[in-house]
């Protein structure tokens, strides 16, 4: 049971001592306190434990701790830049994509990644790009509407 | 706890209004649901308090569950107090800061709290412009304010100048006169979520979030299955884990379970992961019962349970004895049971203070009822209980009681330490309570011009809500719900029984409608006299292009219509069926609710509900058998995905003469009637069982 002494999380190395079999999920929340990525499932089925690692979107419920050693990872706390909101936070609040909110961190993060791939996506490759994520509220066509936003405004940012 | 003697002390000074209704002790009165010892309820509905500071902080016992109250309740205070939306602090469901409430449940926030709230902010108002009078000696009528400033002349200052040294309360009885909906300026219009920027940044503290110095996390040892009894537990090998502490105390009463009285056993430890190997370590026996239906057979088990007289008539209700019916036309029906599933699971962090108060920070719809439930269980007054109530993961009906409050608690108290219980998403689908299932027997006859000359409709199981048909009925009508037994615990869901009721009478009106070849719209339109159904009805079916629709084949289209809680709703579905899968293509819907608070808000909560209703209407289905839940985790139990959204397209009918009602339940509930008309207009299969599966057999009934 390998010990994981520090991670690069949202641009600084972040000092800690876990066992590295531990989620990635629980690291964030428990230990460093980044409750802003969610559990919803713990079997990778709902997606509101996403965050960036390298920029991919990864699901943090099924990624060890030890998985993303020297790796970058990006949770919601650090997408916004010096109080600036990222363009994909800016239009989810412009298309009130949202009504709880508990799956909306891993939504943006999800559609980040999307737009880092396919930055002028169609609507059905937001539909399979997003199809992982669940939002239990319903708010689907306001979450494409919002993404398809970000797009035209450049969103990779 | 705050009251009106202590109030200021709390508070500071500054001004204060507080909202009296003595029908809200009445109704909180003697509800089933209040615990033995809990205080009498007041009969103050909410409070606002103006600081000298001019701060404006607005106090109610309703919550946010992702409904967006706590926009709209902003926006009544921003109306009438005439002060910015930023300027204004919404505490909702605090016990120790908040007035008394039921709960926020039944689309009562908009009906009930919403004036209530306004009325506060209008007396605020009216105290303000006595202030400015008094301080610059101008006549009242010369005073406005506008934007957070009191203006006379060239004199202006800011709420917190004029309430600077003063303690000042008023207690304004619940009428008082309001702004008119056709001049409102901040009501009425599209304010953005208040706590958006916090829920995209992931600052929100949800329950889940909260953290505590020294807390502890917490998990509950669990039956294998319903109705199971604890014989024995080795904790040997638990207790022997670093850091591990094994818990064992008398469980509370569970209903639909026989765990009364058995104990609660559980584990705290230093963090998650340790805890739940603490709890994989415990060795348990258990002793099982047999003979529990399963989700195939449950509704014959209804029929079976059904209490002679029992049965609860509604509108115009007959006189048929229940358990069994007699009528041998009546048409079967089944709903199934299905998980409300909220994307936080509920959760719950417990604190006890040295002098033995406890607070709980939890996800609940009803934290005063929690309250209850926590003071009864651990058998302390209630003044020593603090619930708080973090903006939630959602509810949808789900989150009434205080389980993970009551289990986090109770592991607290034995740890010495504050504890986190927050549940699994596998504990959620298991041991929350259900959506009930539901038998629904219907029968109607109609004359050679296609008018309804009887009705007669029988529910088992799944409730009272949207009973009672908004149709004219010429003849006999007969509308009963059959009280019976849940092998499953159960109990409010959104809309709860209406979308069961809704889905039946609404299917059996196209069946009837078919029966003498008439069009749905037409057979609709012309046997109801409601005007503002006929509103929603033309509204959806216009927008819709009912008149103008081309069969195709493999494509279907269908309607229904529906009235609940002062809602009106109309959906048109279009669906194609491809080898038995149905894909819903469009749903064109309209709702009317009165005069709307926040249209943008309103249309997210009416799509949201479309969203919802197809995964009930298509494939939402709790499967059981043997006490076991099978469909306990979202790989097994499939909810709607952005790949299943239909084009939604809604349609709200702003009606400015007629006070706002609710909107949270009613739009789920001409969703899986109109999919279902489609589907039969599609395929000629009539699918008399929710969910809908061309091709499978009716369950046996």
């Amino acid at each position: 049971m390998a010990r994981i002494t520090q991670l690069d999380v949202n641009g600084a190395v972040r000092r800690l001592d876990v066992d590295g079999d531990r989620t990635l999920l629980s690291v964030l929340r428990d230990d460093l306190a980044l409750t802003g990525t969610k559990y919803g499932c713990g079997e990778g089925q709902c997606a509101a434990c996403t965050v960036l690692v390298d920029g991919q979107p990864t699901k943090s419920c099924l990624t060890k701790a030890s998985a993303v050693l020297g790796k970058k990872v990006v949770t919601i706390e650090g997408l916004a830049a010096d109080g600036k909101l990222h363009p994909v936070q800016e239009a989810f609040l412009d298309a009130d994509a949202m009504q709880c909110g508990w799956c909306t961190p891993g939504m943006i993060l999800g559609a980040v990644g999307l737009l880092r791939r396919t930055p002028n996506p169609t609507e059905a490759e937001i539909v399979s790009g997003m199809n992982g994520h669940i939002c239990r509220c319903g708010t689907y066509p306001r979450v494409v509407h919002a993404i398809q936003t970000a797009a035209r405004k450049g969103g990779r940012a | 706890m705050i009251t009106r003697r202590n109030f200021f002390r709390a508070m500071g000074s500054g001004l204060a209004v507080w909202i009296v209704d003595p029908a809200d002790a009445q109704e909180s009165g003697g509800g089933a649901r209040r615990g033995m010892n809990q205080q009498a309820p007041t009969d103050v509905s909410a409070w606002l308090h103006i600081s000298e500071a001019g701060a404006v902080t607005v106090f109610t016992g309703k919550v946010e569950v992702g409904q967006n109250a706590r926009t709209s309740l902003t926006q009544a205070v921003a109306e009438e107090l005439r002060a910015p939306v930023g300027s204004i602090r919404m505490v909702m469901g605090d016990t120790a800061l908040t007035p008394f409430d039921q709960g926020t449940f039944g689309s009562q926030t908009t009906p009930q709290m919403w004036p209530r709230i306004r009325k506060a902010a209008a007396a605020a108002r009216d105290m303000l412009t006595d202030l400015a009078a008094q301080k610059w000696d101008v006549d009242r009528a010369s005073i406005s304010i506008l934007n957070g400033t009191v203006t006379a002349g060239k004199q202006s200052a800011g709420f917190g100048e004029l309430t600077h040294g003063q303690k000042l309360m008023r207690t304004i009885p619940a009428s008082e006169a309001l702004t008119p909906a056709t001049e409102w300026k901040v009501a009425g219009t599209s304010v953005a979520k208040v706590n958006g920027r916090d829920i995209v940044t992931g600052a929100h503290q949800y329950t889940y979030d909260v953290h505590r110095a020294g807390m502890l996390y917490g998990k509950v040892l669990y039956p294998p299955q319903f109705g199971a009894k604890l014989v024995s537990v080795d904790a040997s090998a638990a207790e022997a884990i670093p850091g591990v502490t094994v818990v064992r105390d008398k469980f509370h009463a569970r209903p639909n379970s026989e765990s009364a009285g058995d104990d609660l056993v559980g584990v705290v430890a230093p963090d998650p992961a340790t805890a739940e190997k603490a709890l994989a370590a415990l060795r348990a026996e258990w002793s099982t019962a047999g003979g529990q239906p399963s989700n195939k057979d449950v509704f014959a088990y209804y029929k079976k349970h059904a209490r002679a007289g029992g049965g609860r008539g509604g509108r115009g209700g007959g006189a048929a004895e229940t358990g069994a019916t007699a009528n041998p036309n009546l048409v079967p029906y089944t709903v199934a049971y299905i998980a409300h599933t909220p994307l936080e699971p509920r959760a719950a962090v417990a604190e006890w203070s040295a002098d033995g108060k406890l607070t709980v920070w939890t996800g609940t719809q009803r934290p005063f009822g929690v309250r209850s439930e926590l003071a009864q269980d651990l058998g302390m007054p209630e003044e020593n209980v603090h619930v708080l109530m973090p903006d939630t993961g959602s509810g949808y009906g789900g989150k009434h009681n205080g389980d993970a409050a009551v289990e986090a608690a109770r592991l607290a108290k034995a740890a010495g330490r504050p504890v986190k219980r927050a549940w699994t998403r596998e504990e959620e689908m298991t041991w929350a309570y259900f959506r009930p299932g539901g038998l629904i027997e219907v029968y109607g006859a109609v004359d050679a011009q296609g008018k309804l000359t009887a009705w007669e409709f029988h529910n088992y199981n799944s409730g009272p809500s949207g009973l009672q048909s908004p149709y004219v009925i010429a003849g006999q009508k007969t509308e009963q719900v059959h009280q019976t037994q849940s092998p499953l615990r159960q109990g409010s869901y959104r809309g709860l029984a209406g979308t069961a009721n809704h889905f039946v009478r609404e299917s059996y009106m196209d069946e009837l409608a078919h029966s003498v070849k008439m069009d749905p719209l037409e057979f609709r339109l012309q046997n109801m006299n409601d005007e503002r159904l006929r509103n929603v009805l033309e509204a959806a079916a216009g927008k819709f292009g009912w008149k103008a629709r081309q069969k195709a084949a493999g494509r279907g289209f269908g309607l229904a219509v529906g009235m609940e809680k002062g809602g009106y709703v109309a959906a048109c579905a279009e669906v194609s069926v491809v080898n038995g899968a149905v894909k819903v293509l469009r749903v064109v819907q309209s709702f009317e609710c009165g005069a709307v608070v926040n249209p943008e808000h309103l249309r997210n909560q009416v799509d949201g509900a479309i969203a919802m209703g197809v995964g009930g209407a298509l494939f939402e289905q709790i499967e059981f058998a043997d006490g076991k839940i099978a469909s306990n985790r979202l790989s097994n139990y499939r909810v709607p995905r952005f790949a299943d959204m239909p084009v939604i397209e809604t349609v709200l009918l702003d009606r400015k003469d007629l006070t706002p009602a609710g909107a949270g339940e009613t739009p789920i509930m001409a969703v899986a009637p109109a999919i279902g008309n489609a589907i039969f207009d599609a395929t000629g299969q009539r699918i008399r069982s929710l969910p809908m599966t061309p091709g499978n057999k009716m369950p046996e009934v």
